[in-house]
């Protein structure tokens, strides 16, 4: 349990870091590392160098926005889940957020590791990736060939794998804002608090009146990339639409058997949640 | 055979600075036992999950067996060694987070403990005055073995009760003071 040998970089800019990613086609970027270190520990992975990016600065912030497009959460590469977590702003403008990030691990765990570094790392059973997916916001990677912004939609390829290239740092996660009249709902299934889960359910539902004009569902831990469902147009049968467009896996925690019981169990409950804070919510915005 | 790189890192622990020098690879969790030996910091699963190995960093706890020894530099860490309190004595007195574990029995083996210690007085930092239910779910990272949690739960509580006494003592000193 104890890593093989790596070089080791401690970059005080980003430039720097770049450069040495750039420079070694085995190098792997060290944020929070509470993937990454079990990992090496584990020697599931032997990277030949670790570019340390904890004393890079101006990437730790968590700030809203209010404006246009733009309107939502962002989350820096080293801004911490328990930094993200405790940020008021953050929870008004995209509650998902903060109900997600209550199940991910423990609190002990959450201090160290980074949001950024989360959804990057691209575990289908981890809640932030189908977060991120469901509520189709993007992640901003930096390399020495410039800056670019990568859809949720298009940051997922397998399990473990995103579509960051070899040489690219994610430097910022855009989490868009709930609109008005728009509801939101997080629940998972876990054999103890804090654990990975069995499988979780969230849900976004946006209603004008009393009518539910889009519904979508996102699912983790039940196929092997995060996957979002709309279920629009089967909102009598959810479940049912949701599994011809899932692929349950067996594994030492669950059968797929089980874990498609689980989807049935939660999406209407989920579904059901979220369209009632989408009317909680669309009732608090008409003025007395 | 080449010989690995060691890295000279200055690392503050307790109020004291060790300077050691280690191999990027040395998780924290045997920096601290092997370099600065202190022993005190258990390390059970290496990978996350039992909790012993946990510190607080600049305040915080995180498990020292998920950072790299090179990546603790700049932060402020505190062991299970440095929860004791100076009273002049050479052991120090108990906070009161051991004083009640050592009241309720909240250990056995004790293999633990250390984790339990560090989580809960960051816990108790945050909450001071937890609900038993709040009390679970401040321990809920760390595994334990022996007690079956009952009793470290009343541990929680006690040292709640513990710390509310002596800010208590404190306030009214304060009071005396200024009356």
């Amino acid at each position: 349990m104890k890593p093989a040998p790596f070089a080791y970089l401690r970059p005080a800019t980003l430039e720097e870091a770049l450069a040495a990613l750039a420079g070694e086609q085995g190098a792997k970027v060290l944020a929070g590392g509470q993937s990454l270190v079990p990992l090496l520990s584990m020697r599931l992975a032997a990277p030949s160098m670790l570019i340390d990016i904890n004393a890079l600065p101006d990437l730790g912030h968590v700030t809203t926005s209010h404006e246009g497009d733009a309107t939502g959460v962002r989350v820096g590469a080293l801004a911490r889940h328990a930094h993200v977590l405790a940020s008021d702003e953050a929870a008004e403008v995209q509650p998902l957020v903060r109900m997600a990030l209550s199940h991910v691990a423990h609190p002990t765990i959450r201090n160290r590791g980074t949001t950024v570094g989360s959804l990057v790392h691209a575990d289908a059973a981890a809640e932030m990736p189908m977060v991120l997916r469901l509520l189709e916001g993007s992640v901003d990677v930096a390399s020495v060939r410039g800056r670019r912004t990568i859809p949720a939609a298009e940051l997922f390829a397998g399990p473990l794998e995103s579509t960051l290239a070899h040489d690219e740092i994610a430097v910022e996660a855009f989490f868009p804002a709930l609109a008005p009249g728009a509801g939101v709902a997080f629940e998972e299934i876990a054999r103890r608090h804090g654990d990975y889960a069995l499988v979780g359910v969230a849900a976004h539902v946006e209603t004008d009146g009393d009518t539910v004009t889009r519904a979508r569902l996102g699912y983790l831990s039940v196929s092997d990339v995060p996957v979002v469902v709309d279920v629009t147009a089967a909102l009598d049968d959810p479940a049912s639409a949701a599994l011809a467009e899932l692929e349950p896996v067996d594994d030492i925690h669950a059968t797929a058997d089980y874990r498609a019981h689980l989807v049935r169990v939660l999406t209407p409950r989920v579904l059901a949640a979220a369209t009632d804070h989408a009317r909680s919510r669309a009732g608090e915005a008409i003025p007395s | 055979m080449t010989t690995e790189q060691l890295h000279d890192v200055r690392l503050h622990v307790n109020g004291s600075v060790h300077e050691v020098q280690v191999p990027a690879r040395r998780l924290l969790s045997d920096a601290l036992r092997h370099d600065c030996g202190l022993t005190g910091t258990h390390v059970g699963c290496e990978h996350g999950v039992c909790g012993a190995c946990t510190i607080l960093v600049d305040g915080a706890p995180v498990r020292s067996c998920l950072m790299l020894a090179v990546s603790a530099v700049d932060s402020e860490i505190t062991t299970v060694e440095g929860l004791t309190e100076d009273d002049g004595t050479p052991q120090g007195r108990l906070s009161p987070v051991q004083q009640a574990f050592s009241d309720c029995h909240g250990l056995q083996c004790g293999f633990c403990t250390p984790g339990f210690l560090t989580t809960i007085t960051a816990g108790l930092r945050d909450n001071p005055d937890p609900s038993e239910e709040e009390a679970r779910e401040m321990i809920a990272g760390n595994l334990c073995r022996c007690t079956g949690y009952q009793n470290i739960v009343k541990s929680v509580l006690r040292a709640a009760e513990i710390q509310g006494e002596i800010q208590g003592e404190i306030q009214g000193e304060i009071e005396r003071e200024r009356g």
